[in-house]
């Protein structure tokens, strides 16, 4: 199994009162709460800790795309991958975002992707999200009704970018260009392995299994939530024939460790209430424009009768004991840790396991305390799991971490 | 799934009109459809008399309205579902704000009609004015009601899309119920596909829409020279009061500008008989 070390960089300065006096962390988050002197430490200590789990052996680390909000700092996550790049030396960076559509001319997408791909000597993992709806259609004002068309579109222009040796024209409905050509071109052949983070649409599903992409359930809301959403992933790659390559899926999964539970409980509780009642502090308006949600998924979730996700915590924050309870978070002492991961890695099927090792208004020194907790004595429990069962085809071939990681 | 809409819609016109015998009622609201891009669009037709093409707001038609059921008294009034509105199964090919003109001016000449007084509301309006200003032979007299089209930063416009579901009637009508109304389940309809069809016709609406509502019309409003009745809920949230007087003035012909009173965006709804008398008056007034 790969474990990658995720960082969503939170602003870890919203106010206490946060929830009560502000209506949403995305779109019209108020500009008088950021501090750029704040930002300049933060986005430093970020980048220390991303390439401290790199040093520690962690076989990826991942930053994704986010825009307009207090949640996630990474407005340009190539920027961040570009720096790790040179910082890091074996691990892979997983770019878990461009969200392809807010590209124009998304040959941008494909030119700076080749850029990092060329600086890290072939480590990239190429992330193709569709984008939230906060950030696609509302903070870059895309149509929702035409988003995922001008994603594939944007899809199969940056491929053909990739591959094609000669120039060519490109007619899209979206983007038209008589000469596509791009310099450099990726390390990786015939390009990068892509990766494509979601939810519960099918229409992305169907696309990993039909193209041979890994899917990536990022949810916040536990593996229960996400049981569904992989089970829905694993039949579209039955039907498409293909094997269930545990490789070929990615969850992502908050963990807190310490030497005890006890302290485990003691020390997490506030990152967790943190992230989970401000970071998701999201105004209803901005989660469902129309159009975003497949048709499908409008049928599918007219059919339920029960909340799924975020909307059952539209009005309210769930609580420490059901952040733990719904295994939002597993937190605990390392081998509590490790057999919870084992298990749940086991049940879903899941080779790629993303960890957020930071949340909420973690600091650094308890970012590294969890994460150098995490590498000696977690990773040594689990890092095993499918390896001689499956051949991993989604992995850079030049990013090997574990080979060269400190013997703990 | 067609025919089952216009069955539901039928009913909700029934219980809406219950003075009238329902039998003799049913017949006389006349439904069929035509094919955009491919897709079957409804079209209902009630009353006789000169020609009123009616383009709908948000929400589209899910039922006949009481507004055009007065209208229908003395017009034979004709309202055609644009793609994607409840009435036609998906939006199809409508990706630019010509394609969007070219399905408004097909379903009007798939009346048969060669010209008709056109009346739109909200964006339906914007839609209209567009008609008339690009087939202006199509088009005799044009009513706009709280169109829209226009957008100004300084004074922007309300987003109606990014609305918390129960937020959104009162948004749209002064009396949000009967916008509620309007959209509910239509008798025998089934509740999950309704679901469907009420979120595409919001799906259609920002297909035309996003991300501000501005579809290029001020620059074409000089291209009217029709006679306009321009009317306005005073209660409108969604269109700044501003933007009443840069469609009065920018509109080349000659423009009577209505405000009615107690009512919302969707005039419509909030005040279908003084709408419908205003409209009929301005109408049945012999060209000046």
């Amino acid at each position: 199994m790969n474990l990658l070390w995720f960082h969503l960089m939170p602003y870890t300065d919203l106010p206490e009162d946060f929830r009560d006096k502000h209506r949403s962390v995305w779109v019209d988050i108020d500009s008088r709460l950021f501090d750029p002197m704040r930002a300049h430490a933060l986005y430093n200590d970020f980048i220390d800790e991303l390439e401290y789990a790199a040093e520690l052996g962690f076989d990826g680390v991942c930053v994704n795309e986010h825009h307009a909000n207090g949640y996630g700092l990474m407005p340009s996550p190539n920027l961040i991958a570009s720096a790790l790049a040179r910082s890091t030396r074996r691990a892979a960076l997983c770019v878990m975002g461009n969200s392809l559509a807010l590209y124009n001319p998304p040959l941008r997408v494909a030119e700076e992707m080749a850029m990092i791909d060329c600086i890290s000597g072939g480590r990239l993992i190429a992330g193709f999200p569709l984008g939230t709806p906060m950030d696609t259609t509302f903070a870059y004002g895309q149509n929702p009704s035409t988003l995922r068309e001008k994603y594939e579109e944007a899809r199969r222009l940056i491929l053909r970018a990739w591959t094609e040796p000669d120039p060519f024209a490109f007619n899209g409905r979206f983007t038209q260009l008589r000469y596509v050509n791009i310099w450099p071109r990726p390390i990786q052949r015939p390009h990068p392995p892509i990766w494509v983070p979601g939810g519960g649409a099918r229409e992305t599903w169907a696309m990993c299994a039909r193209e041979g992409y890994v899917f990536a359930a990022l949810s916040y809301f536990g593996f229960e939530a996400s049981r569904n959403v992989l089970s829905g992933y694993w039949q579209e790659i039955d039907r498409h024939g293909r094997q269930r390559n545990p490789f070929q899926a990615g969850y992502l999964q908050f963990v807190g460790v310490a030497d005890t539970r006890a302290e485990a409980m003691a020390l997490y509780r506030e990152p967790a209430e943190y992230f989970y009642g401000r970071c998701l502090r999201v105004d209803p308006r901005y989660t469902s424009p129309p159009g975003y949600t497949t048709e499908s998924s409008v049928r599918l979730a007219a059919s339920q009768t029960k909340p799924q996700g975020v909307s059952q915590f539209k009005d309210r924050a769930p609580s420490f004991q059901e952040i733990l309870e719904r295994g939002y978070l597993v937190a605990g002492e390392p081998d509590e840790v490790a057999a919870r991961l084992r298990q749940i890695a086991t049940d879903l099927n899941v080779g790629q396991l993303m960890l957020l090792l930071q949340f909420g208004n973690m600091d650094k020194a308890l970012t590294r305390y969890n994460t150098r907790l995490f590498a000696e004595r977690v990773m040594p429990q689990i890092a095993d799991l499918f390896q001689d069962q499956w051949q991993d085809n989604w992995w850079p071939a030049r990013a090997q971490a574990r080979a060269a990681a400190p013997a703990v | 799934m067609a025919r089952q809409l216009v069955a539901g819609a039928s009913a909700g016109a029934r219980r809406g009109t219950g003075r009238m015998n329902a039998a003799a009622e049913a017949a006389a609201l006349r439904a069929y459809t035509v094919a955009i891009n491919r897709q079957p669009c409804r079209v209902w037709e009630k009353g006789e008399g000169a020609p009123l093409v009616f383009l709908a707001g948000f929400g589209g038609l899910p039922r006949w309205s009481e507004c055009l059921e007065q209208l229908s008294a003395s017009r034979r009034v004709i309202a055609p579902s644009l793609p994607g509105f409840p009435g036609s199964p998906a939006i199809g090919p409508l990706y630019t704000h010509l394609d969007w003109l070219l399905a408004a001016q097909d379903l009007i000449r798939a009346a048969r009609i060669e010209r008709c007084d056109l009346m739109g509301v909200s964006f339906g309006a914007a839609l209209a004015a567009d008609v008339a200003a690009l087939w202006p032979d199509l088009v005799d007299r044009l009513v706009l009601v709280s169109a829209l089209g226009l957008f100004d930063e300084n004074d922007p416009s309300a987003d109606p899309f990014a609305q918390r579901p129960e937020e959104l009637p009162a948004l749209l009508c002064k009396h949000p119920e009967r916008y509620v109304a309007h959209t509910g389940l239509p008798e025998g309809a089934d509740p999950i596909e309704w679901t469907v069809t009420t979120t595409r016709a919001r799906e259609a609406a920002a297909r035309l829409l996003w991300p501000i509502g501005d579809t290029g019309l001020a620059g074409r409003l000089h291209r009217i020279g029709h006679s306009t009745l321009l009317v306005w809920g005073s209660d409108d949230r969604i269109v700044p009061a501003s933007y009443r007087a840069r469609f009065a003035q920018g509109i080349a012909g000659s423009a009577q500008v209505e405000l009615i009173d107690s009512a919302g965006h969707m005039v419509d709804l909030d005040a279908p008989g003084k709408l419908a008398q205003r409209v009929a008056a301005f109408l049945n007034r012999p060209p000046s």
